[in-house]
């Protein structure tokens, strides 16, 4: 694995796909996390909402998303992680984790991060600073 | 309505990182490392301590605002935005409050949205700011509607 200090500018960490979206991960992300919203996790609730069928929470990509870092931390911690949602998940889809290095300075690399579904489609978009 | 919560904030509430809460979320998430759970990766680790994923401070109780009552229904996270001076070890107490940043409304495809930023602080307990946790929530115009009620 490389080390993010020798990381150049359009250089990528290593994506991760997730294995298909299952209600049950959406189950365990609302008792871990609190957020109780049934459209996450009730068919009947979605459907309600105008939804197709229940979503993820945006917050579970996010959380998912900040795991490309993780083999990291002993070289540093994310700094700053700003997140744009720009597509809703699906039950079964398959998202795909990307970062890679837009900008280098003293003391911290900047990412430019997001997932894509199995369209290659967005479905969040943002930056992580990692302060080295 | 909205526009006259910005500036408000909540009363400051004590919570402590558990170290099972710890473990739930990052399985949740998908990320079991050893940093996260393994008391002794955490001990060895730069930080001395076992540490909480970027994402945990969705899991703190920050106080409510008065007269802040969001409808339950017609709202889209739009944004969520985190800052960190340090990363959060695991058994310590971290003080969170909350505040009204901003409101605004844009006109788009879908009607007149409203777009309200509350930012989540988080304090170690001898006042320095750990982190800040930006949301940006999307509110459709009969949702909003709804409140005036």
């Amino acid at each position: 694995m490389t080390k993010i200090t020798d990381l150049q500018i359009g250089d990528s960490l290593d994506s991760i796909q997730l294995k298909p979206v299952e209600r049950l991960d959406l189950i365990k992300y609302a008792g871990a996390s609190g957020d109780f919203n049934p459209i996450h996790t009730v068919d009947s609730e979605a459907e309600k909402a105008g939804l197709p069928g229940i979503i993820a929470h945006g917050m579970w990509t996010m959380g998912n998303l900040a795991k490309l870092f993780t083999p990291h931390l002993d070289e540093g911690f994310i700094q700053d992680y700003a997140i744009r949602f720009k597509g809703m998940v699906f039950l079964d889809d398959v998202v795909t984790l990307k970062a890679s290095v837009t900008e280098k300075q003293e003391g911290n690399v900047k990412f430019s991060v997001e997932a894509v579904n199995q369209q290659e489609k967005n479905v969040l978009k943002g930056e992580v600073i990692f302060s080295l | 309505m909205l526009k006259e919560s910005i500036g408000k904030r909540s009363e400051k509430v004590k919570n402590t990182i558990e170290r099972g809460a710890v473990r739930k979320f990052a399985e949740a998430i998908g990320d079991p490392a050893p940093i996260f759970l393994d008391e002794g990766a955490g001990a060895a680790s730069r930080y001395g301590k076992n540490i909480a994923p970027p994402t945990f401070p969705v899991t703190f109780d920050a106080g409510t605002i008065e007269g802040l009552n969001l409808p339950s229904k017609g709202l889209i996270h739009g944004e969520q935005i985190y800052h960190y001076t340090r990363p959060l070890l695991v058994g310590e107490d971290v003080f969170c409050w909350t505040e009204v940043k901003d409101y605004y409304e844009k006109s788009g495809n879908f009607g007149e949205m409203g777009f309200l930023v509350v930012t989540k602080y988080g304090e170690d307990s001898i006042g320095q700011l750990l982190f800040t946790e930006e949301r940006i929530v999307i509110i459709n115009e009969s949702a909003r509607k709804g409140m005036l009620v």
